[in-house]
């Protein structure tokens, strides 16, 4: 893949950008076709026969029929396609957002009510997530405590 | 010749349209949003603007990756909300105006902003929620709609600093629009989307407000200063798709250099969205 990006650091970020876009292309595809009514009752009738009209990889076509919603970007999807497949199946952004960051719908619903996910520890790849506290020091770790007193 | 009468800022979450469509503005979870918007409402009422140029981004209804245009205007007459893959809208369709917007083509293109002329093109809630976000439920839209649409959706988008000449530009159309109907013509400009929020991975539903109030600040107080800002900083700061918030400063650029802040409002969470909607009106003079 070529070249780094400054933005390759953020955690949990699938940016679609000229490379997802290459390896995403026809799983997208696939997902836009089912903004025709036509197409959603086609696809949920056989689904399997439907994908055999799109040009999808063994790994995003198994994304596909699992409802791997992580996956799916994984292997190129862009959240706004992947969404048409989720709405098929009725569910909502908080649903699609929970799978993929490993929480329930509900619970998921509840972090935005409460305020979101904070950004403080989610920006870089590496920090702390907000609520995670650092592994406590080892008893050998000099500490600085003492040197106030 | 013609008369802005503001720009609107306003996220467009497609679960306010929902709310809306389906009834349920009363529940315990949509009535404060509901309750916070009022007043822009009574605003855009007494306003009347008759166009209302809407900046805003498809989501993979209109257009898709088969064909990305960085920057399109709709020069129809008539624009039918778009099926995004659980059927349309229930909401008028907008009813466009040709005259003025082929004027912004040509305007615009011998501007140097070589923009995309679409004659026929669905709208999706991209521009439908930020409608009903103003107008509430009527059976036809008050006001003509011209859709300038923006792609954000394959990275990279337009930068700031572009949305921000466009913005000048569209201003310098409208100033030299001599059309049948220019003579008190009203226009209102909406700039959509953001504000924080990340639909996508394992970051899904982060939320800035910090950020949030710094971006209105800055947009309305510094723009040429602010539209710098570069893609990552959004997406770090704001959230993969917070980075929508670069169309706000096409309405931002349609506006003189001083503004007064007519309302704000930030409300958290509609969905999976900080939602934040803010009027600005050419400063007056003392």
């Amino acid at each position: 893949m070529a070249g780094a990006r400054d933005y390759d650091d953020i955690p949990g970020t699938y940016v679609f950008d000229g490379r997802r876009s290459q390896q995403g292309y026809h799983l997208n595809m696939f997902c836009m076709s089912l903004n025709a009514e036509a197409n959603r009752e086609r696809f949920k009738a056989d689904e399997e026969a439907y994908l055999d009209g799109f040009d999808l990889t063994p790994q995003q076509r198994l994304a596909v029929i699992e409802r791997d919603w992580l996956g799916l970007l994984q292997c190129g999807g862009n959240i706004y396609y992947t969404f048409k497949l989720a709405a098929i199946d009725g569910l909502s952004m908080q649903d699609v957002g929970g799978a993929m960051s490993g929480v329930s719908g509900g619970e998921f619903n509840q972090m935005m009510i409460d305020g979101g996910r904070p950004v403080d520890g989610n920006r870089r790849t590496g920090e702390a997530p907000v609520g995670q506290m650092p592994e406590p020091p080892s008893p050998e770790t000099p500490s600085t405590a003492g040197h106030s007193s | 010749m013609t008369t802005i009468v503001g720009g609107i800022g306003t996220s467009h979450v497609p679960a306010v349209g929902a709310a809306i469509d389906n009834g349920k503005q009363d529940e315990p979870y949509w009535r404060p949003y509901f309750d916070k918007i009022q007043p822009a409402r009574e605003w855009m009422a007494a306003e009347q603007p008759d166009v209302c140029i809407i900046v805003y981004n498809d989501h993979a209804s209109a257009f898709s990756l088969r064909l990305i245009p960085t920057f399109a205007l709709g020069v129809a007459a008539e624009f039918q909300p778009a099926d995004e893959g659980y059927g349309p809208r229930q909401v008028p369709a907008a009813q466009g105006h040709p005259e003025l917007a082929w004027h912004l083509a040509e305007s615009l293109i011998g501007d140097e902003f070589d923009i995309t002329i679409v004659n026929e093109m669905d709208v999706d809630h991209g521009l439908t929620v930020p409608l009903s976000v103003m107008y509430g439920e009527p059976s036809v839209w008050p006001c003509r709609v011209i859709p300038i649409c923006v792609n954000v959706i394959q990275y990279p988008p337009p930068s700031g600093k572009r949305c921000l000449s466009l913005g000048r530009a569209i201003r310098r159309a409208l100033d030299s629009y001599q059309g049948s109907d220019a003579d008190g013509l009203r226009v209102a400009v909406f700039g959509t989307g953001g504000m924080s929020h990340q639909l996508q991975g394992e970051r899904a539903g982060l939320v800035n407000v910090d950020f949030d109030t710094a971006f209105m600040d800055e947009l309305i107080a510094e723009p040429d200063a602010g539209c710098l800002r570069p893609h990552t900083e959004y997406i770090r700061e704001a959230g993969s798709e917070g980075i929508e918030l670069v169309m706000w400063f096409v309405m931002r650029g349609v506006l003189d250099d001083e503004v007064d802040e007519v309302f704000r409002m930030n409300h958290v969470p509609t969905s999976n969205t900080s939602n934040g909607l803010l009027i600005l009106q050419n400063a007056r003079a003392a």
